[in-house]
């Protein structure tokens, strides 16, 4: 890969992140909670895209960027307030800009009319006079040098200039040099230089900064004025200058010495006493004379920025120092550990077989081993976390471009943005998620006017949170919409032959039918929500990323999805137990706790479900051996223990176990990978002494137990 | 010796372009993200022969920081490039007043950048 490819995939990187800052700033000035840093930020992002989509020759980014830049420029200097009729256009720009990057990115073009509408549109916000000078600019009036070390054109003769430049102090004082522009003019042809120096005062009243001297400058060229006048271009309006062209009489410009000798009777006519020198020399007051007037007060003065209110308060955390790492390593190094972990799990093992004493040497050792091997762990994962902030903003996009297709007024609003997750699931999720908020935009709020009878604000509000909780990560998507027409759904359901006509269920159940598969409670598809896709999806593929999804509604409220989410997805702290001679492992995160029932807490409730009385409240009591059928024989209760257990509807149950033998991390290691879905299994592991042992999905156990509606992947049905 | 050039600029991609167009053309490159680094970097490192700098940037601007640079006599001569989007004056005039000694307009390409910088260097 060349080097200029390796600077266009870090602007395409670098398009990202200012497609990300310009996406929050502008949802912050959408809030009016946007500071002019906000509003500069968003400007620069757009600026920024600009500058390198031209140096990539990107035109189409560049003709969109600066038509955008040019409104937002407006809505900065106060021209164009952000009202949110304006804030509307330019939230649909900035969506028209991604997609333009997309395709820069892809080396495609976006065809036209997908970019101009919005392109005119944005036009629109600003003036009309500034169209002028928008064609100005993308088509940069090229001040070129490049012919300035070209062959001499040979079709023009040669003609003398004699140039007079006076330079005034602001030249000096902005680093330019009578020299260098000499030097400059000495490129272009044959130069003789005449310093005027009479100006110069005694020392005494010398200004360092002063500009005394003047200079006359014959010269021979074949280039004509203009480009003469290029060598001037930085210092224009810094100096005097006058240049005065004619054309060389006979003699012929070949015979030198005719020449000068012409030039030095003109010269020498003049009245000022001339010193004439034939390469330019450093003579500016300003360079070796100033350290007598102006360095020895200043000198120690270090660079401080001047006192601008904007450096003050900025706020915003210099960018953390990065380093680009393949994913691949990442992986790899991800999976060494795991194979860590379970080499330091089987020596653990063979250490309590060899009959060492707790406290012993090699059992410290093995301790801090251990403590180690998590650090290096919890390490390792932090590398793949990342904020599910840039997922979130994709959301917006989402929620405007529904509300606008559904013709209802939806306002999105997240918390949480800073919450890490590992990387594989924040790309997984963005499907997931991206139907919920279609969902929710479309059958979840009400129109406006409905809204509006019901006594709601008119513009629906979209709630995007994450959160860590007890070692998983809860995102959720609410609306505070009509809830879910229970009613309707039972409908559907018993319609499409999902349910049996007379079934009783519990208005949390019913809730849940939406996530059956062939679910659908429009009629005809939406282009919408009903992507060819229904609710069943969504909860499969957050299921293969080990979470679960559940929906809470209250009619004329509003619903909630809440999907909770492994932090990641190769590590597990498991509590090991053992029923019917069979290993498994109970994710820590559910347990509550252990105990021993005592005789009289369980109790049976006919149809084969039994109950724990614990602490005056009774729980379900799930007999894990016979759930997942490895015995039909009921266990005992008073020998064996219960784990009691939480689930996501923050519901309690209880499993009942033979023994307990260890609490530890485990790998994960997927089964549908490797074999294939089981039922209840979320997925296996590696136990030290080298056994497989399947890792219990508590939630789907429970779940089915209980007698929630059952998946229909599920192969023996089960009654409440 | 060859030249350093100091290049502030707080665009990744524009820094990656200007490294490389300068030091195939043989210069020494040294880089700031905005106005308030590049003057870390004056106090810091090499005083550099030429600054090449943008305009927009956050913390201290491009014309904030020429006129930082102005104010410091260490630095005070040392000639000053600004990069540009804009072809009319008002941003020119803008960064001249602050004290810039002249302008590269974006996008340049490698020959007009170098030999803008031969320019103005010494």
């Amino acid at each position: 890969m060349d080097t200029i490819e390796t600077i266009k995939l870090t602007f395409f990187q670098e398009c990202e992140e200012q497609l990300a800052e310009l996406e929050s700033g502008l949802l912050a000035m959408n809030e009016g909670a946007a500071d002019s840093e906000t509003v500069n930020a968003v400007f620069r992002a757009v600026h920024s895209i600009k500058g390198g989509a031209g140096a990539f020759k990107l035109d189409d980014l560049v003709r969109f960027a600066h038509i955008f830049e040019t409104t937002l420029d407006q809505i900065r200097i106060g021209q164009l307030p952000p009202s949110p009729e304006v804030m509307k256009v330019v939230l649909r720009t900035a969506d028209v800009l991604a997609d333009l990057v997309a395709a820069a990115r892809e080396g495609d073009r976006l065809d036209e009319a997908k970019w101009l509408p919005a392109l005119e549109e944005c036009r629109a916000l600003s003036d009309a006079s500034h169209d002028a000078i928008e064609l100005a600019d993308f088509q940069p009036v090229r001040v070129s040098f490049d012919d300035i070390d070209a062959p001499v054109a040979p079709a023009r003769p040669p003609r003398v200039f004699t140039i007079y430049f006076k330079p005034k102090r602001e030249l000096y004082a902005n680093a330019n040099e009578s020299v260098l522009l000499l030097r400059e003019l000495a490129r272009l042809g044959e130069m003789t230089v005449a310093c005027d120096a009479s100006a110069l005062p005694l020392l005494g009243e010398l200004d360092a900064d002063g500009a005394y001297f003047a200079w006359t400058v014959e010269l021979v060229t074949t280039r004509d004025e203009a480009e003469i006048r290029e060598v001037f271009e930085f210092v224009e309006g810094d100096c005097d200058l006058t240049i005065e062209g004619a054309a060389i009489p006979a003699p012929a410009p070949s015979d030198v010495a005719a020449l000068i000798r012409r030039v030095q009777a003109e010269m020498g006519a003049e009245s000022r006493a001339p010193a004439f020198v034939q390469r330019p020399a450093p003579v500016h007051a300003n360079a070796p004379l100033k350290l007598v007037a102006d360095a020895a007060p200043s000198e120690g003065r270090s660079a401080a920025p001047p006192a601008k209110a904007d450096i003050a308060k900025n706020e915003i955390a210099p960018p953390a120092a990065t380093i680009r790492v393949e994913f691949d390593r990442v992986d790899r190094l991800i999976n060494l550990v795991g194979e860590l972990v379970i080499n330091q799990a089987m020596l653990s093992q063979r250490i309590i077989e060899a009959g060492f004493a707790n406290g012993s040497a090699v059992t410290v050792g093995l301790d801090e081993l251990e403590q180690l091997t998590r650090e290096i762990q919890e390490s390792v994962m932090a590398i793949r976390a990342q904020p599910v902030k840039s997922l979130f903003q994709r959301m917006s996009r989402i929620v405007r471009e529904v509300a606008d297709a559904t013709g209802k007024s939806a306002r999105l609003k997240t918390e949480g943005e800073s919450t890490e997750i590992d990387k594989t699931v924040v790309e997984r999720l963005a499907d997931p998620l991206t139907h919920l908020i279609r969902n929710a935009i479309d059958h979840g709020l009400e129109a406006p006017h409905s809204r509006a009878a019901a006594g709601k604000l008119s513009e629906g509000i979209v709630r995007l949170s994450a959160a860590h909780r007890s070692g998983r990560v809860i995102i959720e998507v609410a609306d505070d919409g009509a809830g879910i027409d229970r009613a309707r759904v039972r409908d559907v359901a018993i319609g499409k032959g999902l349910i049996p006509a007379d079934a009783q269920l519990t208005d949390a159940e019913i809730d849940n039918l939406i996530f059956l598969p062939g679910f659908s409670t429009v009629s005809e598809l939406s282009n919408i929500s009903g992507r060819g896709v229904g609710m069943d999806v969504v909860k499969r593929s957050i299921q293969a990323l080990g979470g679960r999804i559940s929906i809470a509604s209250r009619p004329g409220k509003g619903s909630t999805f809440t999907m909770s989410l492994p932090l990641t997805l190769a590590v597990l702290d498991g509590m090991v137990v053992s029923t019917s001679g069979q290993t498994l492992v109970v994710p820590l995160t559910a347990i509550v706790e252990t105990l021993r029932p005592k005789s009289g807490d369980v109790h049976a409730l006919g149809s084969g479900a039994d109950v724990l009385a614990i602490r005056g409240s009774f729980v379900p009591l799930i007999d894990v051996g016979r759930a997942l059928g490895f015995r039909t024989v009921p266990a005992d209760p008073l020998t064996s223990v219960v784990i009691l257990i939480e689930t996501e509807g923050r519901a309690r149950n209880a499993l009942l176990v033979d023994t307990i033998q260890d609490q530890r991390q485990v790998v994960i290691k997927s089964l549908e990978a490797n074999y294939c879905h089981v039922p209840d299994i979320a997925a296996a592991t590696i136990l030290g002494d080298g056994r497989v042992a399947l890792i219990l999905d508590v939630d789907a156990l429970v779940a089915r137990s209980r007698g929630d509606v059952a998946p229909a992947d599920l192969p023996f049905a089960e009654a409440g | 010796m060859s030249k350093v050039i100091l290049t502030v600029d707080d665009s990744r991609t524009m820094r990656d372009m200007l490294n490389l167009a300068l030091v195939e053309a043989g210069y020494r490159v040294t880089q700031a993200v905005d106005g308030l680094q590049g003057l870390e970097m004056l106090c810091a490192a090499e005083t550099p022969d030429v600054i090449v700098t943008d305009l927009n940037m956050p913390k201290l601007d491009g014309f904030g920081f020429i006129e930082a640079v102005r104010k410091d006599a260490r630095f005070r001569a040392i000639p000053i490039l600004v990069l540009t989007t804009e072809s009319d004056g008002e941003k020119k005039n803008r960064a001249r007043q602050a004290g810039a000694t002249g302008w590269i307009v974006k996008p340049f390409d490698s020959l007009k950048l170098v030999e803008a910088i031969r320019r103005v260097a010494a």
